[in-house]
């Protein structure tokens, strides 16, 4: 085979005729493929259009029951009318801007964090940023100082109560499921058996079970009188359930390492942490970005699991506002699929932020 | 199964052991001290305890809590409310977590002396009921043989439905479906002939899923019991006691004709010795429950009397009529005790 023969053919002529040939390569090769595009594109020629009537030319944005009878389309009136109960749960409505200002600055950070990365002048601010923002924000949530009013965190919810759990949860659970996987390949049979059965246990039961024993079990076996927060359990269990499936994604990274790079570190006499630091983890981390962030999405939409525990995520509360107003129960299509954007745009962002932070961390092996 | 037997026997120990610690009075000690009742509500079920579009608690279940709130504290929104799934709900209430459980509760005998729970009343008598489209031609449930039945699983529903059918040697075919917006919505477009749940679920799907709701009925028979009403932990029972005339209280009033509107009224002029007790004007009442003599004045006055709470809440929300929760003076089967 000659080298011209892989190359693209040279766009000659018109725009239009540049179009008929990318066209002939890519959409009508051989009958199959122009089978599967014929196929394909009387699908979309079926689905699209009947979406796009419902939800825009047929819909209706009006935040009132009569205008949505009316409409033979989407009501999105129903997402307008509760859009501050679906945000913000039952926070009291007067306060809401505590947990929109609280959600404002965790996504600040998250930005700062994940976009400072690269820099080293913002990098040594992420940590003192997070020890300060996460008390902020606790206060801002909680209040009950400083004039602020005290709300109990049975009232917390919507997209903050989301995105904290998600977010606290991911913080923990890293350095968390790190150590585990440090453990599991430790030389100390004590430690390494302590996070095998750890690792082992948790990934053999579903993230409902563990929810459902920290709110339902657990508060049976304290003693009378001592409660412990449900959020903080449900907080609690979320983080040891991904720490646990970050363990394993971990091991697979620092086994991918090849075994030369221990020996260098143990060659120039580093101790084990700063050989870690230096050496094996920034190479191992760096092979399990897709996985980690992958566990990272996963772990996002289930903290809609909590939901089960009495806890209105996101989620939770567009059913709260479903069942608002029992005129609005049958709008449950239109709550969900605004639900579904929302969370689309989360995991989509992540996944995008993913594949960048893979080829920033890639230019090393560039020729 | 296996876990409600775990979650039983775990519920017994720590009841045992709250009957043992509680003392006559500490909860209610605890929630002057606190300043506020904490309550167990459903996380959403219109008309009974649903949040608002401003999020705030609603329903008949929550106006209970408002209720106590007003005896004891004088205030009925010194209340902060706990959204319990059905699971969670007796534990939250043992271990503290809750001091009054009004979350649509049915009371039994295991529930009531089994797991340590009190019954502090009942505020809505329901039933499990049928729903059928009418073009199906059926007008009583004794004529479903066969029919392809929509419920939701793990509930007493599911079980009710079968020992209905079981009882009358009928044969059914359950569409089990676990979200109550699926199985009404495979209800409403025919994929079954029965949709099943309790008379007051049934007639507000009815108004508010159906496309014309005058195209079904809802069949006559009642083929369960669901006396629904607010729960204490067992062992306090002078907190118990305040719970349950706060309640009864809503429903004397109403059958004094005492209202919100005319509570003050009636305070400053009835000669009714009933109405006296009622409202404190001839003391007594309060002292004995450890309460304010204002107590059931205040409940009135903030919360109103029973009527007005089931108007409310059930009547505007789903559109239902009294029924079996009319007085007893209308053939219904609310009956206040005598305060006195």
């Amino acid at each position: 085979m000659s080298e011209n023969a892989k190359l693209p053919p040279l766009p000659t002529g018109t725009v239009t005729g540049r179009a008929v040939t990318w066209a002939k390569k890519n959409l009508f090769d051989g009958w199959f493929n122009t089978l599967l595009t014929i196929g394909s594109i009387a699908f979309l020629a079926w689905l699209i259009p009947p979406i796009i009537e419902w939800a825009i030319i047929n819909a209706t944005l009006e935040p009132s029951i009569e205008a949505c009878s009316e409409v033979t389309g989407a009501c999105w009136g129903f997402v307008n009318a509760n859009l501050r109960l679906i945000l913000f749960g039952t926070y009291p409505y007067d306060e809401q801007w505590r947990p929109l200002l609280a959600m404002i600055i965790l996504i600040g950070i998250i930005c700062a964090s994940l976009g400072g990365v690269k820099y080293p002048s913002v990098r040594k601010w992420i940590i003192p940023m997070w020890v300060i923002g996460v008390p902020v924000i606790a206060f801002l949530m909680w209040g009950g100082f400083l004039g602020l009013t005290y709300v109990q965190n049975s009232y917390w919810g919507g997209l903050p109560l989301t995105l904290i759990l998600s977010s606290i949860g991911i913080v923990f659970a890293f350095p968390f499921g790190l150590l585990l996987a440090l453990g599991r390949q430790s030389n100390m049979p004590a430690l390494k058996t302590l996070s095998v059965v750890y690792i082992e246990v948790i990934r053999g039961v579903p993230l409902i079970t563990v929810l459902f024993m920290a709110s339902v079990m657990f508060p049976l076996f304290l003693p009378d009188g001592v409660t412990i927060d449900k959020l903080l359990r449900a907080q609690i269990g979320i983080i040891m359930f991904t720490a646990a499936y970050l363990a394993e994604v971990f091991r697979g990274g620092l086994q991918a390492v090849p075994r030369g790079q221990f020996e260098a570190g143990e060659s120039l006499a580093l101790p084990y942490w700063k050989s870690m630091r230096l050496i094996i983890l920034p190479q191992a981390l760096r092979l399990v970005i897709p996985p980690t962030v992958n566990s990272f999405i996963s772990m996002f939409k289930d903290t809609t699991l909590v939901v089960i525990i009495g806890l209105f995520d996101f989620l939770g509360t567009v059913k709260l506002a479903l069942r608002s107003d029992p005129a609005w129960t049958k709008y449950y299509v239109e709550g969900y699929a605004f639900a579904a954007a929302i969370f689309f745009l989360i995991c989509f962002s992540m996944a995008k932020y993913s594949a960048y932070l893979e080829k920033e961390l890639r230019k090393g092996e560039r020729r | 199964m296996k876990i409600q037997t775990i979650l039983a026997a775990g519920a017994m120990t720590v009841a045992a052991v709250a009957a043992q610690n509680a003392h006559a009075g500490a909860v209610l000690d605890g929630i002057k001290a606190k300043g506020f009742v904490q309550c167990g509500v459903n996380t959403g079920l219109p008309g009974f305890s649903a949040a608002n579009a401003e999020g705030k608690w609603e329903g008949i279940d929550v106006d209970v809590c408002r209720a106590i709130a007003a005896a004891v504290l004088g205030d009925a929104n010194s209340v902060q409310y706990t959204p319990l799934t059905a699971a969670q709900r007796f534990t939250a209430l043992q271990s503290g977590e809750i001091d009054i459980l009004s979350r649509n509760t049915t009371a039994t005998t295991t529930r009531d002396a089994k797991l340590g729970l009190t019954f502090a009343g009942i505020n809505y008598y329901d039933g499990q009921g049928f729903l059928v489209p009418k073009k199906l031609g059926v007008s009583s449930a004794t004529e479903l043989d066969g029919a392809t039945v929509c419920v939701e699983p793990g509930t007493t529903t599911e079980l009710n439905l079968a020992d209905y059918f079981r009882a009358k040697g009928m044969s059914f075919e359950p569409v089990v479906i676990e979200n109550i917006n699926e199985a009404t919505a495979a209800f409403f477009s025919g994929r079954c002939d029965v949709y099943t749940t309790d008379a007051s679920g049934l007639a507000s799907i009815r108004t508010t899923m159906a496309e014309n709701p005058d195209d079904y009925a809802i069949l006559p028979e009642i083929i369960s019991k669901e006396p629904l009403g607010p729960v204490v932990a067992q062992g306090d029972e002078q907190w118990s006691d305040v719970a349950r005339w706060s309640f009864l209280a809503m429903v004397e009033a109403e059958e004094f004709g005492v209202t919100s509107e005319n509570v003050d009224k009636m305070k400053a002029e009835s000669k009714n010795p009933g109405i006296q007790r009622l409202l404190g004007t001839s003391p007594g009442m309060g002292e004995a429950l450890g309460l304010d003599e204002a107590w059931a004045y205040n409940i009135i006055k903030q919360v109103g009397n029973y009527g007005e709470s089931y108007e409310k809440n059930v009547t505007a929300k789903l559109g239902l009529e009294r029924g079996l929760n009319a007085l007893w003076t209308d053939g219904g089967l609310q009956y206040a005790w005598p305060i006195r």
